[in-house]
C-alpha cells in the first residue's frame, strides 16, 4: 500500500496525523532551516525527540524538511540542523540543497535521505544525478507533473516517488520561483516563506477588500465576496491580453480521484501539504486519505467526503495531474 | 571585470535572432555570449538553423560562447534535447538545470543562473564537478555572492547585472492561457511580445512580465552602480540579458563605466536612454524586495562591501 505522508506544524498536529492514521509525518525545526517558517510553528529540538518517541512508539515514522538552501556564510546552522535531526532520530532528512546534500551523505552516511520538492527533479536524469551523487533513497515530485509523466518517471527513477495530493499548489517549479522576493525580499528559498503575513495589507474601500502584498494589490474582492489570502501567484492581474487569475486560480490541489493512477504508477508515498495548517486540517484530511486508500485496497467505491471546507478558496483541482492546459 | 551576454529569453523573429548576434559579434565589446533558447523546447527549431553560423561568427569575434540547456525539463524530447547538448565539442555548455549535469559530471562547463547555488558549500560541490564559470541567482543578496565568489577562487563567479529579472519557471505557458489556448497548441502567440508581455496589478502598478513559460519582473536590474562593490567581492563577470532594445548601447555603457572613460551616473543616463520606460532595480543585491532600486551614491561604484546593510 502507498504510504501517507503528513504534515505537522505542531506537536499537537504531529499527535493528531498519528491518531488519524499517517504512515509518516514530516515537519522541521522552527527556523529558516525548512520552507514553512511561520511564527509559532514548528519543533524545538526538544519537541521533535519527543514527537520521533511518540511516532515510532506507535510505529509512524518522522521525516524532518531541512529543506531551505542555507544562506552563504552561515551553513553552520544548516550543518546543525541535519546532524540534531539525525542524532533524534529521524527516519529521513527531506532537503533541497545540493551542498547540504554532499554534507549529509559524507558526515551520515547511513542516514535516509529524501529529495525535497524545493530541488526540482522533475525528469530521471535529474533524480538520478541525486541518487548516484548522494544516495537518495526517495524524491518528492514537482506538482507540474500529469499522471502518466508520473508513471513513465517512477518507471525510470533510480529511486522512490512521493507526490502530493492534497494542499496548497505551486504553479510554478519549486524551489525555483522569486516572485515572493521580488515582492518583499522573502523567499521560499531562503527565509522559508512565500507571500509572508507580515506584508499582507488588506485594505476596505467602498467596492469591497484589497489585499496587497509588499505594496502590490493582489486581489480586489466585492462586498460580498470572501477575501482570500493573497499568495502571489494566485492573484487577479490585468494584461493587454485581459485581466484575472492570470496564473491559477485560488485553488487547492485534490487528487482523491487519481489514487488508483498513482499507485499503477509505481508510485511510493502520497504527501499531503499544509504544516501551516491547525490540527482539525491535519486530522480531517489524513482521515480522509486513509479511508480512501484503504477503499482502493479493498476494492471498495472509496467514500469521497468532500474536503472543500479544507481547500483555499473552497475549490479545488485536479493540478497538472490532468493536463487540461496542454 | 568581463562582460557577458545572456541568452535572448524571448521569442523573436530567427532572422532578428540571428542578425542579433551578427551585430554583437561585429560590434559589442563583450567577452562571453551564451547562446540557444533555454526558456521553452518548442521554440527551440526555429533557432536551431542558425546556431551553427551564430557561433561560428561569435568565435571568429574572439567572443567566447557557452550553449545554454533547458531551463525546465520534463517532456522526454526535452530530456534527448538536453542529452545532445551535453555531447556539444568545442563549447562551454551552461548548464540551467541538474538534468544536464549528470551527463557533463567531470567535463569543464558553465552553470547558468537558473541552477541553485546560494552558499558556498553548493558553489564548491559544483567546481568539484567541473564548473569553470557560475552565474549566481539573481535572488542572492551581495553578502551571499561575496562569500561564494571568494570560495571558489579558481572560477569566474558571474552577477545578473542588466535586464528584467527571470523570477519563476513553470510547465504552464501563461501567453497560451491568455489567449485561451492550449500549450501543444499554442500558435507561439509569445512571438507577439518580443519584449515580454506587462502583467500590472489591478490598480494599474506595472509588476511582472510574461513570457510564455516564464515570468520575469517588470523593472530591469542594473549593478552599474555597483561594479566597485563587485569588484572587490572577487566577481569576474557581469551578465547582460538581452531585451528588446539596442544592446550594442547597452554592453558599450558598462564597458566604459568598467574601464573608466564614463562615471556612473553618466552611464545610468545612457542605460536609460536606450531602454526607456523601464525602471531599474537592484534590490535583490541589497537583501530588499527585488522591485526595488538603491540609487548609487557618487563614489559608490568605488566603495567597499562594508556598506551593504547601511541602508
Amino acid at each position: 500500500m502507498m504510504e501517507l505522508i503528513c504534515p505537522a506544524g505542531t506537536p499537537a498536529a504531529l499527535k493528531s496525523a498519528i491518531d488519524a492514521g499517517a504512515d509518516a509525518i514530516y515537519c522541521g525545526f522552527n527556523d529558516e532551516t525548512n520552507a514553512r517558517n511561520f511564527p509559532g510553528l514548528n519543533f524545538s529540538r526538544d519537541e521533535l525527540r519527543k514527537g520521533i518517541a511518540l511516532a515510532h512508539d506507535r510505529g509512524a515514522k518522522i521525516l524532518v524538511a531541512i529543506n531551505t538552501f542555507p544562506r552563504a556564510s552561515a551553513v553552520d546552522i544548516w550543518h546543525r540542523a541535519v546532524d540534531d535531526a539525525v542524532n533524534a532520530g529521524a527516519d529521513a532528512l527531506i532537503l533541497a540543497d545540493i551542498g547540504l546534500m554532499d554534507y549529509t551523505a559524507r558526515r551520515h552516511p547511513s542516514q535516509r535521505l529524501h529529495v525535497s520538492v524545493q530541488a526540482a527533479a522533475a525528469n530521471p536524469d535529474a533524480i538520478a544525478f541525486y541518487a548516484e551523487n548522494f544516495g537518495a533513497r526517495r524524491v518528492v515530485l514537482p506538482r507540474v507533473l500529469s499522471v502518466p509523466e508520473i508513471a513513465e518517471i517512477t518507471r525510470e527513477s533510480a529511486c522512490e516517488t512521493e507526490v502530493f495530493v492534497f494542499g496548497g499548489l505551486c504553479v510554478m517549479a519549486e524551489g525555483r520561483c522569486s516572485l515572493s522576493s521580488y515582492a518583499t525580499g522573502k523567499s521560499p528559498n531562503m527565509q522559508g516563506v512565500c507571500s509572508p503575513p507580515s506584508h499582507v495589507t488588506y485594505e476596505q474601500t467602498a467596492e469591497g477588500t484589497k489585499s496587497s502584498l509588499g505594496g502590490f494589490t493582489i486581489n480586489r474582492f466585492g462586498v460580498s465576496e470572501p477575501a482570500g489570502y493573497p499568495t502571489l501567484c494566485k492573484g487577479r492581474f490585468s494584461t493587454a491580453q485581459g485581466a484575472g487569475y492570470i496564473f491559477e486560480d485560488p485553488v487547492s490541489l485534490d487528487a482523491t480521484t487519481l489514487l488508483r493512477g498513482l499507485r499503477d504508477a509505481g508510485v511510493t508515498a502520497l504527501k499531503i501539504e499544509g504544516r501551516q495548517r491547525g490540527r482539525a486540517y491535519v486530522e480531517s484530511v489524513v482521515r480522509h486519505f486513509r479511508h480512501a486508500l484503504a477503499a482502493l485496497e479493498s476494492g471498495s467505491e472509496a467514500d469521497i467526503a468532500s474536503l472543500k471546507p479544507f481547500t483555499e478558496g473552497q475549490a479545488s483541482t485536479l493540478g497538472a495531474y490532468r493536463k487540461t492546459w496542454r | 571585470m568581463q562582460l557577458s551576454l545572456g541568452p535572448v529569453l524571448y521569442n523573436w523573429a530567427p532572422e532578428r535572432w540571428r542578425d542579433f548576434y551578427f551585430r554583437i559579434a561585429d560590434e559589442a565589446p563583450v567577452d562571453v555570449v551564451s547562446v540557444g533558447e533555454i526558456v521553452c523546447s518548442k521554440r527551440s527549431p526555429f533557432f536551431a538553423d542558425h546556431i551553427p553560423g551564430v557561433v561560428e561568427r561569435l568565435q571568429r569575434a574572439g567572443k567566447q560562447v557557452l550553449l545554454g540547456s533547458l531551463i525546465l525539463v520534463s517532456l522526454r524530447r526535452e530530456r534527448r534535447q538536453t542529452e545532445e547538448l551535453a555531447a556539444a565539442e568545442g563549447v562551454l555548455v551552461e548548464v540551467n538545470d541538474l538534468t544536464c549535469l549528470r551527463a557533463l559530471a567531470g567535463r569543464p562547463h558553465a552553470i547558468g543562473p537558473f541552477v541553485n547555488i546560494y552558499n558556498e558549500a553548493s558553489a564548491a560541490f559544483h567546481v568539484a564537478q567541473g564548473a569553470r564559470r557560475i552565474c549566481l541567482p539573481p535572488e542572492l543578496p551581495l553578502t551571499s555572492v561575496a562569500a561564494i565568489a571568494k570560495a571558489v577562487p579558481i572560477v569566474t563567479t558571474e552577477v545578473f547585472a542588466f535586464g528584467r529579472v527571470p523570477l519563476a519557471i513553470s510547465a504552464r505557458c501563461y501567453h497560451a492561457r491568455l489567449h485561451k489556448l492550449a500549450k501543444d497548441n499554442c500558435r507561439f502567440v509569445c512571438e507577439k511580445d518580443p519584449d515580454g508581455l506587462l502583467l500590472n496589478t489591478l490598480e494599474q502598478q506595472d509588476f511582472l512580465t510574461v513570457n510564455g513559460v516564464q515570468t520575469l519582473s517588470h523593472t530591469c536590474a542594473n549593478l552599474l552602480g555597483e561594479i566597485g562593490l563587485l569588484r572587490e567581492s572577487n566577481v569576474g563577470s557581469l551578465r547582460l540579458s538581452p531585451q528588446d532594445c539596442d544592446m550594442v548601447a547597452i554592453v558599450r555603457t558598462f564597458r566604459d563605466v568598467l574601464d573608466g572613460r564614463d562615471d556612473v551616473d553618466s552611464g545610468n543616463h545612457r542605460l536609460a536612454a536606450a531602454y526607456p520606460g523601464v525602471p531599474f532595480s537592484n534590490g535583490f543585491l541589497w537583501a530588499e524586495p527585488g522591485h526595488l532600486y538603491r540609487q548609487a551614491r557618487s563614489g559608490d561604484a568605488q566603495g567597499s562591501v562594508s556598506q551593504i546593510g547601511a541602508v
